[in-house]
């Protein structure tokens, strides 16, 4: 099974961060939510631009936070919104939900 | 403390998301810059406009402003400043890249951000922009070097068109080519009139461009004017010259010269060459041409005991005509760097018949050769042509009266003391002071007779107390001196003052002298009843003062005289 988050490179970000790593993790979590409401408007309404955008912001956050497993569903999602294959991108948002709740807990625990 | 981390940057980070922002944010922290902080490109600009950061660290998608608009209008809007701007874009992203570059990115930093590598790509700008700095303010300083320099000249061809002004110049019998900056070549001609009416000539050509060479143009052509006008001879004034020329030139820097006189009673030529091209001298009888080349060492090399100031003198009737130029005519080159030479100068001679025309063929010839080179106006070239002799009164006559700004209300007291007064003759020192007031050179002879006198009455009467009644009789004169230089050695107290106090106008002036001495003065009532003895040595000294002076007065015990001596202008 892939692992949750990169642990080498939290190590890393810790260290950057000092005492202000929790504020990071508490923004990353807030602006993730939204994203996530973003992401299932797009779905919803078959905008496969605001798909694209939303999901490359969001790769690019997850990037930053090493959250392994989320960076391959989001740029799933972007590759998709930029191609407009819209077909089956339910299941892969429900795949980005499951794998930033993974994140979520991994932090909040 | 990381050596390449010098002095710390303003660095506006512009990510819409509000994480990535906030590890930007720690990470320019940590590297000790200062971030400024915009969630979007309209945010970014107005920070850009206001805070003026060093590097941008710019986000290609934002709401409201993309990162490629925010690019361009930066890199529109920053006039000659250089702030790099460096993406920020998640891997993979290759067709992105190329769009960043388009709107101006100098560089990119990829998803997830590496201080190290961040911190490697600041130092690097943080680089280029120091030396970016460095370069303008280098060429700012070039710039203002060079403005600096075209004043200085300007400044420096004023100064020096006073000095070497036309003088004689606009004679009829002389003609000349030269550039109105020639002077920065290092080219100059002079000519003045000799007081018995001969017509001196002068060009020169010093070594070297620019203000270096002009410097010596100055005393060359003060020089070449003062003494030419009082009548000094060629010899005269090429010797004073190479002095002058060797005392204040730096080594390596000398003046080639070429000095003629024409006597037109005599209807002869004296000439001395130094280091010029061969002049040229046609006779007008046969049409022939003499070449006369430099005889000489060019001024300013050469020791007064080794230079040379031989001249030569030949005949020259009227119609025979002089060429003098500088070796700018032979060296002058085509557009495909050939010189002109001197074959081609003979040429013009050997194709002339017409002498009027000589001058200005030369000059067509060299023109048409050179073409457009932008040296076609560095050439000095002078034509004199004997004639007969013609009125010069209305030539403009320049003194240094018309220069000088004088002091022209003062007093001046000077005070001798006894190791002064052995030591030295005061004379120079208020000669000095004297000889600045105008109008007053003339009567130098006078002055200095009055002054001397009054000066030895004080020192030998007052100070050294010497009695005149010794200068009597012949004997007494001579035990008169023994005793003075006797009593000179051993003297240690006594002074003798000088007050001059003058006051003067355009007219002419008043000049008051007071000398007063430590001693115990005298009856000048009785002595100046005694004058009238014709064979009284000692009071010729008084009558003379007299004669010269406008008056003469014994002030106090007799140790003080005042007299007054005014003059018209």
């Amino acid at each position: 099974m892939d692992q949750i988050v990169d642990e080498t490179a939290l190590a890393e970000l810790r260290s950057i961060m000092g005492d202000d790593f929790q504020l990071l993790i508490d923004t990353f979590i807030n602006d993730s939510e939204q994203r996530i409401v973003v992401l299932q408007q797009a779905v919803n309404e078959n905008n496969a631009e605001l798909m694209r955008t939303a999901a490359h912001s969001f790769k690019g956050s997850s990037l930053n936070i090493s959250a392994v497993k989320l960076i391959s569903f989001c740029k799933d999602l972007e590759d998709r919104g930029r191609e407009s294959r819209l077909d089956g991108a339910q299941d892969v948002l429900d795949n980005v939900k499951l794998a930033y709740d993974e994140v979520k807990n991994y932090f909040l625990a | 403390m990381d050596p390449d981390a010098e002095s710390p940057l303003k660095i506006l980070i512009a990510d819409d998301s509000n994480s990535d922002r906030l590890l930007l944010k720690a990470i320019v922290q940590n590297q000790g810059h200062t971030p400024l902080l915009a969630a979007d490109g309209l945010e970014a600009i107005a920070l850009f406009q206001q805070d003026k950061p060093d590097i941008i660290l710019l986000d290609a998608l934002m709401p409201n402003m993309d990162g490629f608009d925010t690019a361009r209008f930066v890199k529109a809007n920053s006039g000659d400043d250089f702030i790099p701007i460096i993406f920020l874009t998640s891997l993979n992203e290759a067709d992105s890249l190329a769009q960043c570059l388009e709107a101006g990115g100098d560089d990119f930093l990829t998803k997830p951000y590496n201080s190290v590598i961040l911190k490697a790509k600041i130092n690097a700008f943080s680089r280029m922009l120091r030396m970016h700095i460095t370069l303008q303010a280098q060429r700012d300083q070039i710039a203002e070097n060079n403005m600096r320099l075209i004043n200085e000249q300007e400044v420096a061809k004023r100064t020096f068109d006073k000095i070497a002004h036309e003088g004689a110049l606009n004679l009829d019998n002389i003609r000349y080519q030269m550039s109105p900056l020639a002077v920065f070549n290092g080219d100059v001609l002079l000519a003045a009139l000799r007081p018995n009416g001969n017509i001196c000539v002068l060009l020169g050509d010093f070594t070297g461009h620019g203000l270096a060479a002009a410097i010596g143009a100055m005393p060359l052509s003060q020089t070449f004017y003062s003494m030419v006008a009082k009548g000094f001879t060629v010899k005269d004034v090429i010797y004073e010259l190479n002095l002058k020329l060797k005392e204040i030139l730096p080594v390596g820097v000398f003046c080639c010269a070429t000095m003629i006189d024409l006597d037109f009673s005599a209807k002869s030529l004296e000439i001395w060459c130094g280091g010029m091209p061969d002049n040229y001298f046609y006779h007008a009888d046969s049409g022939e041409i003499t070449a006369m080349p430099s005889q000489h060492v060019a001024l300013g090399i050469l020791s007064a005991g080794q230079f040379n100031s031989k001249t030569h003198v030949q005949m020259m009737h009227n119609d025979d005509r002089f060429f003098m130029w500088s070796d700018g005519i032979i060296e002058a080159e085509d557009a495909a760097g050939d010189m002109y030479g001197e074959q081609r100068l003979l040429a013009v001679f050997d194709r002339n018949n017409n002498a009027s025309t000589l001058f200005d063929d030369v000059n067509d010839s060299v023109a048409k050769f050179m073409g457009d080179t932008e040296h076609s106006d560095d050439i000095s070239i002078a034509e004199i042509t004997m004639t007969d002799k013609f009125d010069t009164s209305d030539l403009e006559v320049r003194t240094s009266a018309d220069i000088a700004t004088v002091a022209m209300d003062w007093c001046f007291s000077y005070e001798i003391r006894p190791t002064t007064i052995r030591a030295s003759d005061p004379m120079p020192i208020l000669q000095k002071i004297l000889m600045d007031i105008p109008g007053l050179r003339p009567r130098s002879g006078e002055l200095f007779t009055v002054l001397s006198e009054l000066y030895a009455n004080a020192l030998e009467h007052g100070v050294l107390k010497l009695d005149s009644k010794m200068k009597k009789t012949p004997q007494g004169f001579t035990d008169f001196y023994m005793q003075r230089s006797l009593r000179m050695e051993q003297l240690n107290e006594g002074f003798v003052r000088f007050d001059l106090d003058y006051r003067g106008d355009d007219q002419g002036g008043k000049l008051l002298m007071r000398v007063v001495d430590s001693g115990e003065g005298f009856d000048y009532t009785n002595k100046i009843n005694n004058n009238s003895d014709e064979n009284n040595y000692s009071g010729r000294g008084l009558h003379l003062i007299h004669s010269i002076c406008k008056s003469v007065e014994y002030v106090g015990d007799g140790n003080q005289v005042e007299v007054v001596f005014d003059w018209h202008r």
